[in-house]
């Protein structure tokens, strides 16, 4: 019964989630692309903060690391590099990877460490009780925000780039198989990878804003998703209010573990013949 | 993982036709029914999954790979 059970910890079932919840969805997403990918599931690392999300490590029969807030990726790249065989995916939520990790976030991108990091945003703290985020969309309403949320949101795949990822993209739970496709490429990108997914918290931000259930959210998803080709045929007024998925970004650039390991084995060798090289942006240095 | 496999046994699926549901998994939110594209779905008096017409099924597997809970599987 059901070949992708084997990846769960079935004691742990079922979920802590809220029904509805799109966690789980992502949850699957993982699961499916690890097994199309045929990774052994013993070098599948899965790193999560705090919050909602944090707790899918529980649920999942890979290699798994609940971290502290915001500090996933911290521990994620010294995993890397301790360990670079490892397929690393990091799960985050909005206010983990965005408020708290913020600072760690564009840093990992900015290394550009092979890591597949997913932000699972549901524009709001759930967890805590529904305080806004730093994604919540401007007038939304929140406990902490009781007339409407007065600050504009994080655009993440623009944040994310202009770090210096090598891999941007951004997906529905409702477009769930484009979804699958955007973590597979992640996981096969070369670099820092991160995949934004629109994910519904009907408890925590959908019963304060005009959408009571999972369904209705899903629905906006359905209505407002535009994927980047269908948005280039678009004008400015059709993509008001319109959200465009799909791979966004993409780059090659020097990874950090390899640049790391070719950095140790050029040190190594110097040392051998006695001669210290100093290679900087400005040119080279030659020491006797 | 031998112990898992027992488990995996132990689990009382509803099987009807392609469709296998785990009740105690399902948590009545409803998406696999909203957005069945043949209406092979509906939520039962408790408030869990019922198969309400497996032969419109068409194996698509929206229904599985949109369960948060994993209560669903289709069979190929």
């Amino acid at each position: 019964m059901g070949r992708l059970l084997k990846y769960l910890r079935l004691d742990k079932f079922p979920t802590v989630w809220c029904a509805g919840c799109g966690v789980g969805i992502v949850m699957g997403c993982i699961i499916r692309v690890v097994d199309k990918l045929k990774v052994n599931p013993d070098k599948v690392v899965i790193v999560s903060g705090i919050g909602c999300s944090g707790r899918m490590p529980g649920y999942l029969d890979f290699n798994t690391l609940h971290t502290t807030h915001g500090r996933a990726l911290v521990f994620a790249t010294g995993l890397k590099l301790a360990k670079p065989s490892l397929e690393i995916i990091v799960v985050m939520g909005d206010g983990d990877a965005l408020a708290i990790g913020g600072n760690h976030l564009i840093h990992a991108a900015r290394r550009n460490v092979n890591l597949t990091s997913i932000i699972i945003n549901n524009w709001i703290y759930g967890m805590t009780g529904g305080q806004y985020s730093p994604a919540t969309p401007r007038g939304a309403f929140a406990t902490t925000a009781p007339y409407g949320n007065l600050e504009p949101p994080f655009e993440v795949p623009e944040l994310v780039r202009g770090s210096g990822a090598s891999y941007v993209a951004r997906g529905t739970v409702y477009h769930t198989r484009q979804l699958d496709r955007l973590i597979e490429r992640g996981m096969r990108k070369e670099g820092f990878g991160l995949v934004e997914v629109l994910s519904p918290c009907p408890v925590g931000f959908g019963r304060r804003n005009q959408m009571k259930s999972a369904i209705a959210m899903m629905r906006w998803q359905k209505d407002r998703a535009v994927s980047l080709k269908r948005a280039s045929k678009m004008n400015e007024e059709e993509l008001k209010d319109k959200i465009i998925t799909g791979v966004l970004f993409e780059r090659e650039a020097p990874e950090y573990t390899q640049e790391y390991e070719r950095l140790m084995s050029r040190v190594k060798t110097r040392k051998e013949i006695g001669k210290r090289e100093i290679q900087t942006g400005l040119g080279e240095i030659h020491e006797e | 993982m031998k112990n898992k496999e027992t488990l995996i046994e132990k689990m009382h699926w509803l099987t009807f036709g392609p469709i296998s549901i785990y009740e105690p998994w399902c948590k009545g939110c409803g998406i696999c029914v909203e957005f069945c594209p043949k209406d092979v779905l509906i939520l039962g008096e408790d408030g869990k999954l019922v198969v309400r017409d497996v032969h419109s099924c068409t194996e698509c597997g929206l229904c599985e790979i949109r369960c948060p809970d994993f209560a669903i599987v289709i069979e190929e």
